[in-house]
C-alpha cells in the first residue's frame, strides 16, 4: 500500500516536472517552429501547429545579413569578457573568503547592489566615456562593459564556492611551503574547479544574452547576435517568421553549449550543498 | 543651426565609409540590396549598414547626436522627427545639387521636411491613409463601397459582412497602444469627428464631446465587428489578418496597398478594393501624412559623401533602378510626382492615382475644426508627444478591452496630458 502510494507520488511529481519543463520550453519551441513558416502563417489566427514548412525565412536571413560576422563577435566578446572576469574575480573572491577585513561583507553587498542599478541610468556617462576612449563599436569596449557588469555575480559566486573549501587544507599547503600563488593555483582552484566552471558558464550565458549595451554601444563592426536579432523587426511589413529564424540562429550556439555543459553547470551550482 | 552648419563644414571629408542607420522596411531592404550600384559608381565611398528596430534606432540616434559621437552619417527618420531635430540643430541642412530634381518631390511631403523654408531631409517613401475592403464579401452582401465613405456607412457595411463563425471580421483597426500605432489612427478618426489634441495655448482638448463621439464609435464598432484581442493588433497584425482573409474592411496606411496586392504576400490579392479614408461629422479630413526620410546628422564627419548617397537613393534614377530589378509595383511610393505620372507604374499599381491624391491632399500641418498651435497630421509635432501619445494610447486600449468606459478614459487622458504638458513647460 505504502509502495503504491510512493509510486503514485513519484508519477505525479514526474508529470508535474514534465509539465513545467514543457511550459518553460514552449516559447523556444514556438520560435523554432515559426522560423519554418511563411510570413502569413506565422501570424495566422488561430495559430497553426501543422503547416507546410519552408526554409525561405532562413534564406532571407542569410541573404540580408552576414550571420557569421555577428556570431564571431558574440563568441569573441563573451569568451574574452568571461575570461577577464574570472581573472579578476578569483583573487578578489580568495581575498574576501580567506582574508576578510572589517568591511568585506559591506563591500560584497555594495558590489551586488550595483547590479540593481538600471542600465539606462548610466547610459549617457558610459556612452561619453566610450566615445572619449574610442571604444564605441569596438569589441574591447563591450568586453570591458560585460566584464564589469558581471563582476559582482562572478565574485559572489566564487566567494560562496571558496567558503566551502576547508581552511585547514590551505593551511596544510602553506605548512608544506606553498607560496600564495601556489596555494591559489595548485590547492584552491583544483578543489573549487566545479564552482569556477559553473561561474564561467553562467557569465558566458549572461554575456551572450546581453542586449542593452550591445544595442547602444555597437553599430556594425562589433555588433553581436543580439543586434542581429533586433535588425529583423519591422514597423511596416510581416517579419515574425524571419525574426524567429534569426532568433533561432542566435540562440542555437549557446543552447547547444548549455546542453553539453549542463552536467558541469549543475554540479558546480550544487557544489557544497550536501555535506 | 549655424553651429550645425559649421560642424558639418568642418567635419566633412571626401571618400571613406558612410554608416547608414536604417529600419527593416521593405523599401529600405531593397535600397540596401541595390546599394552595390552606388558603390560601383562611387568606388571611393563604402557603405556600412546598421539596421535597427524603429524605437531602438530613435534611441541610438538621439544618444549619438546629443553626445556628438558621430557614429552615423545618414539617418532614416520620420517626418515627426525632422522638424523637431532640425530646430535642435541636430540635422544638417540639405542643399541638393543642380542635377537633383527637388521640384519633383510631392509638395506636401517636402513641406513636412522643411523648417523656415530650409530642407533638412529628403523623402525615401511616403504614405497617407485609405480604406481597403474585400470586393468578394461586398458583392456577396450586395454592398457597394462609395469612393468617399462616411464612418456611419463603414459601420453598416461592417455589421453586414461580419461572420464570426467563419472568422470573418467586418472591421479591422489598430488597437495596439503606441503613439505610432493606435494613436496614429485614433488621431485621424478624432480629427474627422471634429476633435483635436490641443487648442490654442496648448490647452489639452481630450475631454470634449468630439473625442467622446469618436471613441464611442471606435469602441462600439470594434466590439461588434472587430477581431478578438484587437488591443494586440497594430499595422502588421492587421496586415496579416487582412492578407489571410479575416478582415472585411481595414482603414490604414496607403503603404499596405503594395503588400495586399502582392500575391506572394496576400491570399486575397485579387479581391482587394480601396476607397478614401472615411469621414466623420466634421466632414473634412482625415489627414495622415508619414514619410521615411534620409537625413544627415550634424555630427557626421562625411557630410559631402552622405549628401551624394542621399541624392542617389531619393532620385528619379533610383526609382527606375528599383523598377528594373524589382518591378514597378515595388518602387518607393508617395515621394515623386514623376512616379505617379509614369504609365508603367499606373499599370502595375492600380491604387497609384488614389494614393497620390491622398498624399497630395494631406496637410502636413493637419486639418482640424478649431485653430491649433501645433503641426503634424496624425501626430503632434512636439517632442513630448511620444510619451503623451503612448500614454493616451494605453488608455484608449483600456476602453477597447473593457477595462474603462470612454468617459473614464478621456478624463484620465485629459489629466495625464495636462500634467505632462505642464512638466514639459508648454502649459502654465
Amino acid at each position: 500500500m505504502a509502495r503504491t502510494s510512493t509510486r503514485l507520488r513519484h508519477a505525479a511529481i514526474t508529470v508535474l516536472a514534465w509539465g513545467i519543463a514543457l511550459w518553460m520550453f514552449f516559447p523556444i519551441l514556438w520560435m523554432f517552429l515559426t522560423g519554418f513558416k511563411s510570413e502569413p502563417d506565422a501570424l495566422s489566427t488561430p495559430p497553426h501547429f501543422l503547416f507546410h514548412p519552408t526554409l525561405s525565412s532562413y534564406q532571407d536571413v542569410f541573404a540580408r545579413e552576414n550571420y557569421w560576422h555577428f556570431a564571431t563577435n558574440s563568441v569573441v566578446i563573451s569568451v574574452m569578457a568571461t575570461l577577464v572576469a574570472l581573472l579578476v574575480s578569483i583573487p578578489a573572491a580568495y581575498a574576501m573568503a580567506f582574508l576578510p577585513g572589517p568591511r568585506t561583507r559591506m563591500t560584497l553587498l555594495w558590489m551586488l547592489s550595483t547590479r540593481m542599478l538600471p542600465s539606462v541610468g548610466v547610459l549617457v556617462p558610459i556612452y561619453l566615456l566610450a566615445r572619449a576612449t574610442g571604444l564605441l563599436d569596438s569589441r574591447t569596449g563591450l568586453i570591458v562593459i560585460y566584464m564589469l557588469t558581471n563582476l559582482p555575480i562572478t565574485v559572489w559566486m566564487l566567494y560562496t564556492f571558496f567558503r566551502e573549501v576547508p581552511v585547514a587544507i590551505l593551511e596544510a599547503g602553506r605548512m608544506d611551503g606553498a607560496t600564495r600563488w601556489q596555494e591559489v593555483t595548485q590547492v584552491l582552484m583544483p578543489l573549487a574547479l566545479p564552482g569556477i566552471a559553473s561561474t564561467g558558464l553562467l557569465s558566458l550565458i549572461l554575456c551572450w544574452n546581453e542586449t542593452f549595451w550591445s544595442l547602444n554601444l555597437t553599430s556594425s563592426i562589433a555588433a553581436p547576435l543580439t543586434t542581429f536579432i533586433a535588425s529583423f523587426s519591422s514597423p511596416e511589413g510581416l517579419f515574425f517568421a524571419k525574426l524567429s529564424a534569426a532568433s533561432t540562429l542566435a540562440v542555437a550556439p549557446i543552447m547547444v553549449f548549455g546542453w553539453v555543459s549542463q552536467k558541469q553547470l549543475v554540479r558546480g551550482l550544487t557544489f557544497g550543498a550536501v555535506k | 543651426m549655424t553651429a550645425a552648419g559649421m560642424l558639418l563644414a568642418g567635419g566633412a571629408q571626401a571618400g571613406g565609409t558612410l554608416t547608414i542607420a536604417t529600419v527593416n522596411n521593405g523599401d529600405m531592404i531593397i535600397m540596401k540590396q541595390l546599394s552595390g550600384e552606388f558603390e560601383k559608381a562611387h568606388p571611393d565611398i563604402h557603405l556600412n549598414w546598421v539596421t535597427l528596430e524603429e524605437n531602438v534606432l530613435r534611441q541610438r540616434v538621439t544618444t549619438d547626436i546629443a553626445t556628438h559621437a558621430g557614429q552615423f552619417d545618414i539617418l532614416t527618420i520620420g517626418n515627426y522627427e525632422v522638424p523637431i531635430w532640425a530646430r535642435q540643430g541636430w540635422l544638417a541642412e540639405l542643399k541638393p545639387g543642380p542635377d537633383y530634381d527637388v521640384n519633383d518631390i510631392v509638395p506636401s511631403v517636402r513641406a513636412g521636411l522643411s523648417v523656415d523654408s530650409r530642407l533638412y531631409a529628403l523623402p525615401f517613401y511616403a504614405e497617407s491613409v485609405m480604406t481597403y475592403y474585400r470586393t468578394d464579401l461586398f458583392q456577396k452582401a450586395g454592398l457597394t463601397m462609395p469612393q468617399h465613405p462616411t464612418y456611419d456607412q463603414i459601420r453598416t457595411y461592417a455589421d453586414r459582412i461580419t461572420d464570426r463563425d467563419s472568422q470573418t471580421y467586418g472591421l479591422c483597426l489598430r488597437g495596439k497602444p503606441g503613439w505610432g500605432e493606435n494613436m496614429a489612427y485614433v488621431t485621424s478618426l478624432v480629427n474627422t469627428f471634429g476633435g483635436q489634441w490641443f487648442g490654442e495655448g496648448w490647452k489639452p482638448m481630450l475631454d470634449t464631446p468630439e473625442w467622446k463621439a469618436a471613441l464611442q464609435w471606435y469602441v462600439s464598432a470594434m466590439k461588434a465587428d472587430g477581431p478578438p484581442g484587437a488591443t494586440s493588433n497594430g499595422f502588421n497584425e492587421n496586415l496579416a489578418l487582412f492578407a489571410s482573409g479575416h478582415c472585411g474592411i481595414w482603414v490604414d496606411s496607403t503603404v499596405a496597398g503594395g503588400l495586399l496586392f502582392d500575391p506572394r504576400q496576400s491570399h486575397v490579392a485579387d479581391r482587394v478594393g480601396f476607397s478614401a479614408a472615411p469621414t466623420g461629422p466634421y466632414g473634412k479630413g482625415p489627414t495622415w501624412l508619414w514619410s521615411w526620410n534620409l537625413a544627415i546628422p550634424a555630427s557626421s564627419r562625411h557630410a559631402d559623401d552622405a549628401r551624394i548617397f542621399i541624392e542617389w537613393a531619393t532620385s528619379r534614377t533610383y526609382v527606375q533602378l528599383v523598377a528594373q530589378h524589382e518591378g514597378w509595383v515595388a518602387v518607393p511610393a508617395g515621394t515623386r510626382v514623376s512616379t505617379y505620372d509614369n504609365p508603367d507604374y499606373q499599370k502595375a499599381a492600380p491604387f497609384a492615382t488614389f494614393v497620390h491624391s491622398a498624399i497630395d491632399n494631406a496637410d502636413p500641418n493637419g486639418q482640424t475644426k478649431q485653430p491649433r498651435s501645433y503641426g503634424g497630421a496624425q501626430f503632434v509635432g512636439i517632442a513630448p508627444f511620444q510619451a503623451i501619445g503612448t500614454q493616451v494610447g494605453q488608455t484608449v486600449a483600456a476602453t477597447l478591452s473593457g477595462q474603462m468606459t470612454v468617459e473614464q478614459a478621456l478624463g484620465a487622458a485629459q489629466a495625464s496630458v495636462s500634467r505632462t504638458m505642464r512638466q514639459s513647460g508648454y502649459l502654465h
